[in-house]
């Protein structure tokens, strides 16, 4: 299959001019053919000259240069329009504040979700367990945690010490050993690490229970033919094959409780959502201070979408896809 | 030690429903050290499921098994059966390997990785020691050159080698084989019989569950004809297969032959 004797096909580089056709290839609106090549399909004709013309997408060309121009104006906007006061977004970016708060937010989002996750992998086994009594609490649990919204969760732990004035170590329903004062003890920040955690738990355990049940029972079977202990055919066997189908939910979750941190707001928790909204209220800068939590938010929803990339990377050796 | 017998394998009155489907009725078969034993039979005949008591990845509901003259699963005290922890049983399957008809290897680790995990997890093997014996097997099985491999980009023949190779990494005294090179293309069959054959000839003791009648005239020490959970004929490969004294195992080899 050779195409050197053929004359080049024109690649379809240059815009539909007249009024496209739909996608019709008639020679009236593309650039001709060459008439040997053309009639060379008829009977007898020499095969191995050949060539085949790709179809035309004249809308195609339309598309793209609407969305270019459209993309030109929103860019052209956000430089020329004064209103976003890029001066004042300039001076709070790294402002010491406003990279404190970047800091609560960041440590908010790890404790939430490692917490979060720990606790979900539990929950998890016990939805996966063979008694009917784990199995149930664990559905019981998530069932709460995933009605009741995160803002109202948030608050609840905030008020924890109305409820309760004091928490013991000892024996349930018996003597107790040592005593903490819950005001002290759960204190803002430990609240909102708690609700964000203990809201994390029951969509980290549905994440966990799906990526467990996406590996083949085969591998189990397997493993305990061959006699390897049972927590290692979890840690070695299972939960590697099934961080693949984990990762990506898990990803989600982690993003979505990073932005989520904002909420935490409510509680007067000097997080960057917060701390922006303590500046514009003294400043009255609104816009420009939105712009600088946008873009730290973008900027490290970026990073973990990265890191994302190459933990999936990591986990999918030996994957044919 | 319940099984007071020379037999590698002691299968007694073995019963297994599932739901409302009674699998196996009433299982009797002995396997003395270093017999190859040949299952035949149609599917659904229960033979899987048989293999698969063997070392417990089913339970039994009624009759006991014993290999190498310990009960499988359980402990007898007395005239009771108690039912072994997890930990246990796992202990007694590394005497037994077991091969299954898709593999099953580890897609995540790779081909060496997927044989020296049971010997340093189970039998706490140092690695180097483990390593050293997985290359010898893999040179056994003909695959010395995939070592660095993932099982995914191996063909099916070169799987179930791989996947017999960890079988015996954990030096079992008895080895079974579930459909061994059903899931394979025809082409590769052949040489998986022939590392199944090469074991054989070595004085391995194994249980092979198959439809390969050619293979089973070639190998077996004795065939065993099952049909509806069953044994209905057993015998030497020349009796079983060339003069059966059951319609049943007549009409069977009829259609597979």
């Amino acid at each position: 299959m050779s195409l050197t004797s053929d004359p080049p096909i024109d690649p379809p580089t240059e815009p539909a001019t007249g009024p496209p056709t739909g996608p019709s290839t008639g020679p009236s609106t593309d650039p001709p053919v060459d008439p040997p090549a053309a009639k060379a399909a008829g009977p007898g004709a020499d095969h191995e000259a050949l060539t085949v013309v790709p179809v035309r997408h004249p809308w195609r060309w339309v598309a793209i240069a609407a969305t270019a121009v459209l993309l030109a104006q929103f860019l052209n906007g956000l430089i020329t329009n004064p209103g976003w006061e890029w001066d004042v977004f300039a001076q709070f970016f790294t402002a010491p504040t406003i990279l404190k708060a970047v800091w609560i937010t960041l440590q908010l989002t790890f404790y939430g979700t490692a917490i979060g996750f720990a606790l979900g992998v539990v929950l998890a086994f016990m939805r996966l367990s063979a008694s009917a009594f784990l199995r149930t609490v664990a559905y019981g649990y998530i069932w709460a945690f995933r009605s009741i919204p995160l803002i109202v969760q948030l608050l609840f732990w905030f008020n924890l010490a109305y409820l309760y004035k004091e928490l013991q170590f000892g024996i349930p329903f018996g003597p107790g050993f040592f005593s903490f004062d819950t005001m002290n003890l759960v204190g803002a920040t430990s609240a909102a690490v708690l609700g964000l955690a203990l809201h994390q738990a029951a969509y980290a355990a549905e994440i966990v229970r799906g990526g467990v049940l996406a590996v083949d029972s085969g591998q189990l079977e397997a493993a305990s033919a061959l006699g390897i202990p049972r927590f290692r055919q979890l840690r070695r066997i299972v939960l590697p094959q099934a961080m693949r189908s984990i990762l990506p939910n898990a990803a989600n979750e982690i993003i979505s409780l990073f932005k989520g941190t904002s909420i935490v707001s409510v509680m007067a928790i000097g997080e960057l959502f917060y701390q922006v909204q303590v500046v514009y209220g003294r400043n009255g800068r609104v816009v420009p201070l939105l712009m600088v939590a946008t873009v730290w938010y973008i900027l490290l929803t970026t990073a973990l979408s990265v890191l994302q990339h190459y933990v999936e990377r990591h986990y999918a050796k030996g994957a044919v896809r | 030690m319940s099984a007071p017998s020379d037999a590698m394998v002691e299968i007694r009155s073995v019963h297994k429903r599932f739901g409302s489907l009674e699998v196996l009725r009433g299982i009797d078969l002995s396997v003395r050290p270093g017999e190859v034993t040949v299952v035949i039979g149609p599917s659904g005949s229960g033979k899987s499921t048989l293999l698969r008591t063997i070392n417990h990845l089913e339970k039994v509901d009624r009759g006991w098994i014993s290999v190498d003259g310990t009960l499988v699963g359980y402990r007898r005290d007395g005239n009771k059966l108690y039912e072994l922890r997890e930990r246990e049983v796992l202990r007694q399957r590394t005497k037994i390997g077991f091969v299954f008809q898709n593999f099953n290897l580890f897609p995540h680790l790779t081909v060496l990785e997927n044989i020296i995990e049971a010997p340093v997890s189970a039998l706490r093997r140092p690695r180097k020691e483990a390593v050293a014996a997985a290359e010898k097997l893999l040179d056994r099985v003909g695959l010395a050159d995939k070592a660095a491999a993932y099982p995914g980009q191996l063909s099916g023949g070169q799987q179930q080698r791989v996947a017999i190779a960890r079988a015996l990494a954990l030096e079992p005294r008895l080895l079974l084989f579930d459909e061994p090179t059903s899931a394979l293309d025809p082409e590769l069959v052949g040489e998986v019989l022939d590392v199944i054959k090469d074991l054989a000839h070595g004085g391995t003791t194994m249980i092979v569950v198959t439809h390969e009648i050619g293979f089973a005239r070639e190998v077996a020490d004795t065939v065993v004809f099952m049909d509806e959970g069953r044994i209905v004929e057993q015998g030497p490969p020349a009796d079983v297969l060339d003069r059966p004294t059951q319609e049943r195992t007549r009409a069977f080899l009829s259609k597979v032959l």
